[in-house]
């Protein structure tokens, strides 16, 4: 609403947040130019003011040659970029750039795959941070310093060496104009194909409008994410907004559009095997580590996450009550602990093994919903008991009856032994709670209606197994016994007038936002103490309890307040609504613009609409005494106050596993090779998991075309919501592929007969959509031609099951993650389309045996 | 009855079928195309609302499914229709590029790899651009439906909008034909003639239409007709001057064929593009005149049976 | 019977100010009783839409305890009252005749669902956890470190639960010793 210019980037806003597109229509009417960059053309590209179609899988490039454009023509807002981030840091000696390398940084592998990330600290840094635990230091641990990038920065601890001139040769400044040298509108041209009058239009567009007086947006979503190498790519927006000064000011930003309803609060109270509640990373197996050397070696010196054994003890309080004790590490030990990646695909693959006996499956539709969905089915004809809870009878749940491989007599349904419950949910009508937007904005929803027969809500199911459970532990002396005798477990339960007894989602909340010694409610995290006297178990989410009210159930309506709203609802964290807000002031503290100021020192303190991301008494002249008093340490004019620097980095000296800065590299799938590292096709730390269900297209002829998955407005996700709808189903009754003219003529397809687009691991079959919004693209063919690339759009709404149903997309990818945050590619892969219906049951199997056996990875 | 009880500009068509000074100003549907996302919420929200049931396409579904595909890209519900008084139109067009000045001289020409320019695959028009529109009962100041109508089921309300009376209705079908925009149907399984009420039952609760109420973009605005025909001139001018120059109303001139539409559109093209037609005029235009030959032929046989009758006795 | 010559719409057309029987006079009894069921509800609740992330505002209409209507809240500084056709479908999502509301159970190698009492389900489901956790609880690895785990149970989550059942199931879990706990947030 406030930006002068958005451009909307790996999401396709309109179609799957269109009321939230109502304020990116706002802005437009108010003069804010819009630039859609997508493969495909959508209803979002309908209404901007420019559409930019990309190679999908080719982001980092346009990103890079975007960098490289405001860096070259000295189009960066240098005083911001001076002062707000880490562009004068040194880089330590040994850091290569891949550049250097041949298309690796320094510290990379092959044998592994992975990289040992000590070579790409700050000078004057690493020696402090590899204090303590220099012994132990392993890739593990740069696990966990990964993980609490969801909050901020990796911490690290020490001083590093800067120069503000930023003319020595390892600033940091320099490291990054190295880096993207290559990154030319022509090489844009050949990798992205994007030409280069539509590349300068976009670069004109995004400079002219970030600086004192404008901002610039970006809008992302999955089609950021599901990459190979998803993480960099939000890095290099990261970095052209803090080289354009777009963060932290009203109108700028990087804004994540998340997919459902409460999908940042289950990162935030994270429902991930890395990560305890607030970002504190789940402890790893080490030898002797108690409570104090996680804490050191976790938490930074400076900043925010100064502070982290109090959120964790204050943590531990709320789940371990009066058994946590100083004399006890307050049950530190009664954490399980990590060994590795215990995420979701190699979870399913443990399943399918036979290794993993029991699995909840809790409001979710893995057996059409995630990437390469026959693996996910596998894993589950491999347990021994099932739990589906859902509003609908979904295809997670039916799998052992009519599945794909039932079909196909790969399985048969007297042969699969999973025992499965069906435990009908409650739906948001029928309960109270709080869902985090993706604007990390908790709001409250009350129960409207009781839930009918046996629909329950999730909080009822986990509050009676844990009663249970504790029940049958009450008299058990076995020590693994002990957490769940511990555990805090006595809510307030309410019976309805049809009898349900219904734990107190408020008491929950309680509980969440944590209580004082007194038992009061406290009313942020400052007031935490790691001594065992408050209790809290989400520290970013203390406050949304404040003074006994519950914070997030707030409605002052819209029209009585400001266009901030800080009365509606409650945002973690401190109920802030622009993050790293003190950035929209100069060192000074003074607005940079009046146009867009927001936060401002007064003389005696920070002010503004927005309440202060920044300790509200610390002036701009502030400078520390010492750098290892956590919030204590930082400066009056460093706003980036999770980042233990205090800055935006432009260079990440830590929290990465696949590089300091973004490199192109293309999908794990990919008909080009890659232009700017010919030695490195894909990410090389990318994670490929090796099974006879999840093989690897080939590059070469016989997938010659690239798909990516999408979604319509008219559907939700894997269709779990939406497939029963009648109308939504009349919408979009069937599935469907999206093509350009000239795919059709060259593959003989015709509008609204069939096709099937092909991979290694199956077919999947929708009408065909002939579409003159499908650009056919010339891109670099990497030994000095060009070639056209084709691609198709393949949504993933449908399934087995429903009103609607059809062949779930999720059918044709294969799994292979991002190695920060294992997320798998889902929005760039190589496949064949071909005219008519797929081959079915059997001939099905064989079918794609024999292409297989043709791309040459059978015998 | 006035003088343009059938045609021609009628400020209040409400007063005209016989409510009373007080009866609230007509209300209508301004329907700006150009912030239109074709996200189909206001589909979803009138049949939600009125408990329509779902059709789409259903007759053309094919595999064995209940609903099927239109092989209409995105627009899967056809058109108005008994069961449908909000339906999105989607039309694809192919455009000339339009590029700025500055790139133009800069970058005359592009053989380079890059994007497929022209001539290569696309001809000359290598853009495209997707037109949205949200398409409604226009509640016609001259609603020939309304006229032709033998039961009285089809009546103008309070609100000066044009509502069928399904407690009336008895299927004959007459009001099908007369519609000059091809909007009005009869139900299947049902035989009664449903279309768009403009939510009867919640302008009756002070409520917006449930469409417009739901619309994400303000593409569908509901107010005092007056009020946004002002409007409507305003976005027009604001978007020509923009350099929008295709943008033209609909269906808002009160000199048109029915006297101007109680919901009426700013489109971005020839309304033929959108499937509207270009120039609907109330089948019942020439009613008045065709009602006075009528009677006149009907005195004049009355007449001459009259005399017939007179001159037999004679 | 008066008044039934008076509602009488010939009548109302030849006497009143609509001779063309287009409008006043033609009015039949079920348009006068038109109301908005939203006027006729017991309650207005306050919720959000469950689909995306956008968060909008929900107001939940209700009469004799079930929900009658769905309507975007006004009053929401997010949503302004507006939905979109996912949102706009959350009354049939709610109300959908096709929702299950009882227990199946699939027993192993069953070829057809069974009914289950709910009650049951919970113990059944207890034992199960209780039984697999014993089975496969690792205490240390091989190099002696602490693990204090199983990795015989595993959890998959929605994105559209709420931050309270997250909270409840991410506890109960530590606390069981399972740590292959996910969630839509990464697939």
């Amino acid at each position: 609403m406030n930006s002068d210019c958005i451009v909307i980037q790996g999401s396709n806003m309109a179609e799957a947040h269109p009321v939230g597109f109502q304020w990116v229509m706002e802005a437009k009417r108010r003069g804010a130019t819009v630039i859609h960059v997508d493969p495909r053309f959508t209803r979002t590209s309908a209404v901007a003011d420019l559409h930019v179609p990309i190679r999908a899988g080719t982001d980092i490039a346009l990103l890079g040659g975007l960098i490289r454009h405001v860096i070259e023509t000295g189009t960066y807002f240098e005083d911001y970029m001076r002062s707000y981030t880490n562009a004068p840091m040194l880089v330590g000696e040994d850091f290569r750039d891949t550049e250097d390398l041949d298309g690796v940084f320094s510290g990379y592998d092959p044998e592994t795959g992975s990289y040992d990330v000590l070579s790409w600290q700050y000078e004057g840094a690493e020696v402090e941070a590899s204090a303590g635990f220099r012994d132990e230091r392993t890739m593990v641990q740069e696990h966990e310093h990964a993980e609490i990038a969801g909050s901020g920065g990796a911490p690290f601890s020490g001083t590093p060496s800067r120069d503000d001139t930023l003319q020595h040769p390892r600033c940091v400044f320099q490291v990054l104009r190295r880096h993207y040298a290559r990154y030319t509108p022509e090489t844009v041209e050949q990798v992205c194909g994007i030409d280069q009058d539509t590349f300068h239009r976009l670069a004109e567009a995004l400079t002219s409008n970030s600086g004192r007086e404008r901002t610039a947006a970006f809008c992302y979503a999955v089609g950021w994410t599901h990459h190979t190498v998803g993480v960099q790519y939000i890095r290099a927006a990261s970095i052209l907004q803090s080289l354009l000064g777009n963060i932290g000011r009203p109108g700028g930003g990087i804004l994540a559009l998340r997919g459902h309803a409460s999908i940042q609060g289950s990162t935030d109270i994270p429902t991930l095997f890395d990560l305890l509640p607030g970002y504190i990373p789940m402890p790893h197996a080490h030898q002797d580590q108690d409570l104090d050397t996680f804490i050191e070696f976790n938490a930074g010196n400076k900043g925010f996450w100064g502070h982290m054994d109090t959120y964790l003890v204050s943590l531990l309080k709320a789940w371990f009550g009066d058994a946590a004790t100083a004399d006890n590490d307050f049950c530190f030990d009664h954490l399980p602990r990590l060994t590795g990646n215990h995420s979701s695909f190699p979870t399913v693959m443990a399943q399918a093994r036979g290794e993993v006996p029991g699995y909840f499956v809790i409001g979710e539709n893995p057996a059409v919903g995630t990437a390469n969905s026959k693996q996910q089915r596998l894993g589950l004809a491999n347990l021994e008991w099932l739990v589906v809870r859902d509003l609908n009878m979904i295809e997670t749940a039916t799998f052992w009856k009519d599945g794909p491989e039932i079909e196909t007599g790969e399985l048969r349904t007297e042969d699969i032994g999973t025992e499965v419950f069906f435990l009908p949910a409650a739906n948001h009508t029928e309960k109270d709670g709080t869902f985090t937007n993706t604007q990390r904005l908790l709001q409250w929803h009350h129960k409207a209606v009781e839930p009918p027969g046996d629909c329950r809500s999730d909080l009822w199911f986990y509050y009676e197994l844990g009663k249970r459970l504790k029940a049958r532990l009450a008299d058990s002396t076995d020590p693994s016994d002990r957490p769940l005798q511990d555990l805090t477990w006595d809510y307030p339960v309410e019976i309805g007038p049809t009898g349900i007894a219904e734990p107190s989602a408020e008491a929950v909340l309680r509980e969440i936002n944590g209580t004082d010694a007194d038992g009061d409610a406290l009313s942020s995290y400052l007031e935490m103490k790691a001594d065992g006297t408050t209790s809290g178990g989400c520290w970013i989410y203390t406050g949304v309890y404040a003074d006994e009210v519950n914070q997030s159930a707030r409605r002052r309506p819209g029209g009585e307040q400001d266009l901030l709203a800080l009365e509606w609802g409650w945002a973690w964290p401190m109920n802030r609504r622009v993050l790293y807000n003190r950035a929209s002031a100069d060192p000074e503290g003074r607005p940079w613009s009046e146009r867009k100021k927001l936060i401002w020192w007064d003389g005696e303190r920070w002010t503004g609409p927005d309440v202060p991301d920044f300790p509200v008494n610390l002036s701009p002249d502030h400078r520390p005494e010492r750098e290892d008093a956590g919030a204590e340490s930082i400066a009056g004019d460093e706003p980036f106050v999770m980042q233990s620097d205090g800055r935006a980095w432009l260079y990440a000296p830590a929290g990465l596993l696949d590089g300091p800065m973004p490199a192109h590299y293309e999908p794990q799938e990919s008909p080009v090779p890659n232009v700017l590292y010919p030695k490195h096709r894909a990410n090389p730390a990318r994670e490929e998991f090796a099974r006879p269900e999840n093989p690897y297209n080939p590059p070469g002829d016989h997938f010659p075309y690239v798909f990516t998955t999408f979604r319509v407005t008219e559907h939700h996700t894997a269709g779990g919501m939406s497939r029963w709808t009648p109308h939504l189903n009349e919408l979009f009754p069937e599935m469907f592929l999206e093509v350009s003219p000239e795919l059709a003529a060259e593959r003989g397809l015709v509008n609204n007969d069939w096709a099937h687009v092909v991979t290694t691991r199956s077919a999947v079959e929708g009408r065909v959509v002939v579409t003159e919004r499908a650009k056919p693209l010339r891109v670099a063919d990497g030994s000095g031609g060009t070639r056209v690339i084709h691609q198709i759009g393949v949504p993933w709404h449908w399934g087995p099951n429903g009103l609607a149903t059809g062949d779930a997309a999720n059918e044709l990818l294969s799994v292979a993650l991002d190695p920060n945050v294992h997320i798998m590619e889902t929005k760039a892969a190589t496949c064949d389309i071909r005219p008519g219906r797929r081959p079915r049951g059997p001939d099905l199997v064989a079918f794609l045996a024999d292409r297989r056996r043709a791309a040459g990875l059978e015998e | 009855m006035g003088a343009n009880s059938w045609y021609g500009p009628l400020a209040d068509p409400s007063a005209d079928a016989g409510y009373g000074a007080d009866h609230p100003e007509r209300v209508g549907f301004f329907t700006d195309t150009s912030v239109c996302i074709g996200c189909k919420a206001c589909e979803v929200a009138c049949k939600e609302w009125n408990a329509l049931p779902a059709d789409g396409v259903a007759e053309q579904g094919a595999g064995g499914d209940v609903l099927g595909m239109a092989g209409m890209g995105y627009d899967n519900t056809g058109g108005l229709g008994a069961s449908t008084y909000r339906h999105v139109a989607f039309v694809e067009q192919r455009v000339p590029a339009t590029r700025s000045a500055q790139t133009d001289l800069d970058m005359p020409s592009m053989d380079l790899p890059g994007a497929v320019t022209s001539g290569e695959d696309r001809g000359d028009a290598t853009e495209v651009r997707w037109l949205m529109s949200s398409d409604v009962c226009k509640h016609c100041t001259h609603a020939a439906c309304l006229d032709v109508c033998p039961t009285g089921s089809l009546i103008r309300t309070e609100h000066g909008t044009v509502l069928v009376q399904e407690d009336i209705c008895n299927g004959c079908g007459y009001c099908i034909p007369a519609c000059p925009y091809g909007v009005i149907d009869q139900r299947k399984g049902d035989g009664r003639a449903f279309k768009c009420t403009m939510c009867q039952d919640r302008l009756g609760a002070g409520l917006q239409p449930a469409c417009a109420t739901a619309c994400p973009t303000e593409s569908i605005q509901f107010g005092p007709l007056d009020e946004l025909r002002a409007r409507a001139d305003e976005r027009l001018a604001s978007l020509q001057e923009q350099g929008v120059t295709e943008a033209r109303l609909y269906g808002h001139d009160q000199d048109d064929g029915v006297g101007g539409d109680g919901a009426f559109f700013l489109l971005l093209d020839e309304p033929e593009v959108y499937g509207l037609p270009p120039d609907p005029v109330v089948t019942t235009r020439d009613l008045p005149s065709m009602w006075r030959h009528a009677a006149a032929a009907a005195l004049t046989v009355a007449a001459t049976v009259g005399a017939a009758f007179l001159g037999g006795r004679r | 019977m008066r008044e039934w010559v008076q509602s009488w719409p010939v009548r109302r057309q030849l006497s009143g100010r609509d001779p063309l029987g287009r409008g006043a006079a033609a009015r039949s009894a079920g348009t006068d009783r038109k109301t908005a069921r939203t006027s006729t509800a017991d309650g207005v609740t306050k919720s959000i839409c469950p689909f995306c992330a956008v968060g909008c505002g929900q107001n939940i209409y209700t009469e004799n305890g079930r929900v009658t209507h769905v309507e975007g809240d006004p009053d929401s500084p997010i949503s302004r009252g507006r939905l979109c056709p996912k949102g706009s479908s959350t009354l049939s999502l709610v109300t959908s005749p096709l929702r299950p509301t009882t227990v199946r159970y699939r027993r192993p190698h069953g070829t057809e669902w069974e009914d289950l009492d709910l009650d049951t389900a919970l113990d059944m489901i207890t034992d199960r956890v209780l039984e697999t956790r014993r089975r496969t609880w690792e205490d240390v690895d091989d190099q002696g470190r602490h693990l204090h785990r199983t990795l015989g149970i595993a959890s998959l989550g929605g994105a559209t639960l709420d931050n309270e059942e997250n909270y409840l199931m991410k506890k109960l879990y530590t606390a069981m010793g399972a740590v292959q706990v996910e969630n839509q947030a990464r697939i």
